[in-house]
């Protein structure tokens, strides 16, 4: 799960990191009190969307020459007018795709003088499988392109769960970001709160960049992008009440509903699978075939004739879907049960595009009997090459 | 001969009483007489746990002490997400040999603190978020089905439950038999790794040729095909084929299987297949053609 940077700035504070003073806007009307607050002359406004690279996004509306996602301002003023242009407009920036997201929030932040950008970010390095950091004072900018083209300048110190944070780790973290004076001492304190919060409120990605030296000689937080462990979350009621639906595909959102793992995609086949593993597979036999799934779609292994029924009706429900592959090798999961559910959906919904189903594995015979006794217009498979050559054939 | 599992190895089951662990109990009694031994729960300990025709099994209140009483080598976990990590620290402790877990959806920073104690331990860990381990006509341990499986000469080890039916049903319809299939789980942080497996199945004789399943995420592959290079100047080596799962997963998003996710500009499906590919492994590109891919292969 996804959180903007606002909030993850506020979980951070919680624990004592230093950032900047804002307040979080949802209508233009609300900046100039927003900037009043702040101490100034400095201030910065920043959209509030899911998605990385704001500041070198543009605005759909406003054309290729206007100023980006986070933007700059020395008055008062100028913040205001700032957000009159962002709230409302779609930002395009290279993570959401050509479609962008619309900015419903903006952040109006107190400025800070910069003296360095650093990069700091916590995951599971899942080699060692502990919490890591992953530092570099390249900060600012993209680390992937910071990793392709200098390795040599990111370092990579693991916690070991039981010792936690030692003075030797935020030695080597401070040496790796040539941090000394008072930056150093900040390090002291602000290395242990960030592992601290990871390991607390179950992240999966905690990636602070920039870091920054001020012109003070201090650290601060400049910006915060913070991402839960979805399997964790039911041990934090506080993170869940975090979750902006708005930010999420409206199938996505149905699919989480039923505990099924879902992700939408570009493509014109729908699928329905059981297991992650075969689901991508599924995935990636279409596009060998030549055409592009709509979807990723794991019902599970014990899901119920009903979990297995809203499955197939988000599929279904989706315009762009042309046609649909069911893919089941029953292990746990029984085929009957997947007829059942499918038969079900069909006759609640209706069927307007081609279907395929290939079933295997338990209660295989029970699962075909039922499908052929629906009368519905179903093509069986007989394995996952034939299934996949027989829905692409049928899309056209 | 197989690896890890065999007709003499028996198994306590933690969480046997809810409703998965006995389905899959009674299965594993049904499949050739897997050695199950007993459950354990902490409330229900002394008690008798029946199946649907009839078998049954002693409950004990600690895994100690249904090791104690049984000399059980293996243990699997059924046990909700919130609790399996205890679980598995809890046959750690108690020294058990064998460890398979099943559960998905535990969360990560509870394996990061399994993974420590495992670390400092004997025992070896499979899984969790896996189907685990079945050696044809001698031991099921978790919830693969038995009925596709045949003896033979293949080890299937891979990060998919559903993939490895594939690649069992798929080489017993080749003829050719499994010696044991090890699912090793879709978790970004688990007990065993694709080379742990690997190192097996090149000692064990009787395997004969090896069928890999990856999937995106990390780089568990890559370090097994650099392990099976080195193997290879040693001359120890296998006629391999290979699967990776998820060529057209969008980067950033986690598919399914929390360890299923291009991050960081790591863990695409193309740099496994490359790497896969060097160490001599023949990948490939659909997932139902790993038996006659195998076929071709074995011919030369």
């Amino acid at each position: 799960m996804n959180i903007h940077e606002y909030q993850a700035k506020q979980v951070l504070k919680g624990y004592g990191a230093p950032v900047a003073a804002g307040v979080a806007i949802t209508s233009a009307d609300e900046a100039e009190a927003a900037a009043r607050s702040l101490p100034g002359p400095l201030y910065v406004v920043k959209s509030q969307i899911h998605a990385g690279g704001r500041g070198k996004g543009k605005f759909k509306e406003l054309g290729p020459d206007s100023k980006g996602g986070v933007r700059l301002a020395k008055s008062v003023e100028e913040a205001v007018s700032h957000a009159r242009e962002m709230l409302g407009n779609t930002l395009v920036t290279a993570q959401t795709g050509e479609a962008g997201k619309q900015v419903n929030r903006l952040y109006i932040e107190d400025g800070a003088d910069i003296a360095r950008e650093l990069y700091c970010s916590l995951l599971v390095d899942r080699s060692v499988g502990r919490v890591a950091f992953v530092v570099s004072t390249e900060g600012g900018m993209d680390i992937e392109a910071v990793a392709h083209d200098t390795p040599e300048k990111i370092v990579t110190v693991a916690i070991d769960p039981e010792a936690g944070v030692t003075d030797a780790d935020v030695a080597r973290i401070n040496d790796a970001l040539k941090l000394d004076g008072e930056a150093a001492t900040d390090g002291k304190t602000l290395f242990p709160l960030l592992y601290k919060a990871f390991v607390e409120k179950d992240m999966s990605l905690l990636e602070i960049n920039p870091l920054i030296v001020m012109e003070n000689g201090r650290l601060r937080v400049l910006d915060a992008k913070v991402s839960f462990d979805g399997n964790a979350l039911f041990r934090h009621d506080d993170i869940v009440a975090l979750r902006d639906e708005t930010e999420e595909d409206p199938k996505e959102i149905e699919a989480s509903k039923w505990d099924l793992a879902y992700v939408a995609l570009d493509g014109n086949i729908g699928c329905m699978v059981n297991g992650a593993g075969l689901a991508m597979a599924t995935m990636d036999i279409i596009k060998l075939y030549g055409k592009e799934p709509a979807n990723f779609c794991d019902v599970g292994g014990g899901a119920s004739k009903e979990k297995v029924a809203a499955a197939f009706k988000i599929i279904t429900a989706d315009p762009r879907v042309e046609g649909i592959l069911v893919n089941i090798f029953g292990g746990i999961m029984r085929c009957d049960v997947i007829a059942e559910g499918v038969v079900a959906a069909v006759k609640e919904v209706g069927l307007k595009v081609p279907l395929v189903v290939r079933l295997e594995g338990t209660n295989v015979d029970e699962g075909k009997r039922i499908l052929n006794e629906s009368g519905l217009a179903i093509t069986a498979a007989d394995d996952l090459d034939d299934a996949a050559r027989k829905i692409v054939k049928a899309v056209g | 001969m197989s690896i890890l599992v065999d007709k003499n190895t028996k198994v306590l089951v933690q969480g046997l009483t809810g409703k998965t662990g006995t389905f899959h109990t009674e299965q594993a009694l049904r499949y050739f007489g897997t050695k199950m031994v007993g459950g354990v729960h902490p409330k229900k300990g002394g008690e008798t746990w029946h199946g649907s025709e009839g078998e049954s099994l002693p409950i004990f209140a600690s895994v100690a002490e249904g090791r104690d009483q049984t000399g059980a080598d293996a243990s699997v976990i059924y046990v909700p997400p919130a609790g399996a990590a205890d679980a598995i620290i809890e046959a750690i402790e108690a020294e058990v040999p064998f460890i398979v877990c099943i559960t998905e959806g535990i969360p990560v920073a509870d394996m990061v603190r399994v993974k420590a104690r495992l670390d400092r331990s004997n025992s070896r860990l499979l899984g969790p978020n896996c189907p685990g381990i079945l050696t044809p006509e001698e031991c099921k341990i978790g919830i693969m089905p038995g009925s596709i499986f045949k003896k033979g000469s293949v080890g299937i080890v891979s990060r998919s439950g559903t993939l490895t039916y594939e690649a069992v049903f798929q080489t017993t319809n080749e003829g050719l038999g499994q010696t044991t299939a090890v699912g090793i789980g879709g978790d970004p942080v688990k007990g065993t790794e694709f080379i742990d497996v690997l190192e097996m199945f090149l000692a064990d004789e009787a395997t004969k040729s090896i069928v890999m399943i990856g999937e995106i995420g990390g780089s568990a592959e890559e370090d097994a095909a650099q392990f099976l290079i080195d193997e290879a100047r040693k001359g120890r080596k296998k006629p391999m084929v290979g699967f990776i799962a998820g060529r057209t997963a969008p980067k950033g998003r986690t598919m399914g299987h929390a360890g299923a996710v291009v991050s960081g500009g790591k863990g695409d499906a193309e740099s496994k297949i490359a790497a896969m590919e060097a160490a001599g492994i023949t990948v490939s590109p659909s997932p139902a053609r790993l038996g006659t891919t195998l076929v071709d292969v074995l011919k030369g």
